[in-house]
């Protein structure tokens, strides 16, 4: 019902809401390129950790 | 074993390139081909964002479920890596959805939230219960008895969404526009962009997916070769004691 009485929003009104939800789907993609990054630098961390210690083993 | 990574690495970058592109596509089809809904006009095109991702996030929950009967069948930790990935990122997606229609619904009905709509009721209950799929996991140590658990969860989720989604369409008091559907008026404009949208939305997690899963899979491999180096340590430790209390040593 209430959709049904609604009148559309003017651009300038609306233009702020289709960009808080386009900005959700951005930051989806933000965030998720973020904490894989953050992981796969931890992962690099431990194989060079790894690869030292066999190098100083194989010394 | 290298030739098979670099090409998985390549199709991965083409996967990739795939959905910015096509995510591209969708965007621009949105704001300068599909026209004006006559109701709610520029606030409307937030129904390209909000329904792909949640049709999206709805449908990686049943695959979820699919993977974990197969986890059951086969008892592959693979397969319960496979289902765990698949309700992560499907919950990540539905918690997208959710923002992207409370905010529709702020612009639209002037409520960030609308208790007595059971589409909204419904989702969040979806949303609730996938979310204690982690802790769940997190709860049991040993891993068969976790991914065993974990895959019952999913399975009886699976089965649980569908249905909730039927009741939910079943419903008839309702706020919440039905614009998929028999009862369906889309113009040929916005149904076309609708569906590049989810196209592109449904890309997007297949991508996540693969990045996901080539991540889990690293670490799987890193931790069994961290491993096998403590064993070395430990072994090397255990001959150079054994050298040194030996006589004449």
């Amino acid at each position: 019902m209430i959709t049904a009485i609604a009148p559309a929003l003017p651009l300038h009104t609306a233009g702020k809401y289709v960009a808080a939800a386009y900005i959700v789907l951005l930051l989806l993609v933000v965030v998720y390129a973020a904490v894989l990054g953050v992981r796969v630098a931890g992962m690099q961390r431990e194989i060079a950790a790894l690869a030292d210690a066999e190098e100083q083993e194989d010394q | 074993m290298i030739h098979q990574s670099s090409s998985s690495s390549r199709g991965l970058w083409i996967q990739t390139t795939a959905t910015v592109a096509l995510l591209g596509v969708a965007l621009a089809l949105v704001f300068f081909y599909a026209p004006l809904e006559a109701e709610q006009g520029f606030l409307q095109k937030i129904f390209y964002v909000h329904v792909p991702l949640a049709i999206v996030s709805l449908c990686a929950f049943v695959v979820g479920g699919l993977f974990a009967v197969q986890q059951l069948r086969t008892r592959s930790a693979s397969w319960d890596m496979r289902s765990c990935v698949t309700i992560d990122l499907g919950l990540a997606f539905a918690v997208a959805a959710l923002v992207c229609g409370s905010i529709w619904a702020k612009g639209s009905w002037g409520h960030w939230w609308v208790w007595n709509e059971p589409t909204l009721v419904s989702f969040l209950i979806i949303i609730l219960l996938y979310a204690v799929y982690r802790p769940l996991r997190r709860s049991i140590d040993d891993p068969e008895r976790q991914a065993r658990f974990a895959s019952v969860f999913a399975v009886i989720g699976a089965i649980f969404v569908p249905a909730n989604f039927i009741a939910v369409r079943a419903s008839s008091a309702y706020l919440h526009p039905r614009v998929l559907g028999a009862s369906s008026q889309l113009p040929g404009e916005m149904a076309l962009t609708f569906l590049v949208s989810l196209a592109a939305i449904a890309l997007l997690f297949c991508t996540f997916y693969r990045f996901e899963m080539g991540a889990r899979r690293a670490r799987v491999a890193l931790r069994a070769l961290r491993r096998n180096a403590n064993r070395r340590e430990q072994a090397a430790a255990a001959a150079m004691a054994r050298t040194a209390t030996e006589p004449g040593a």
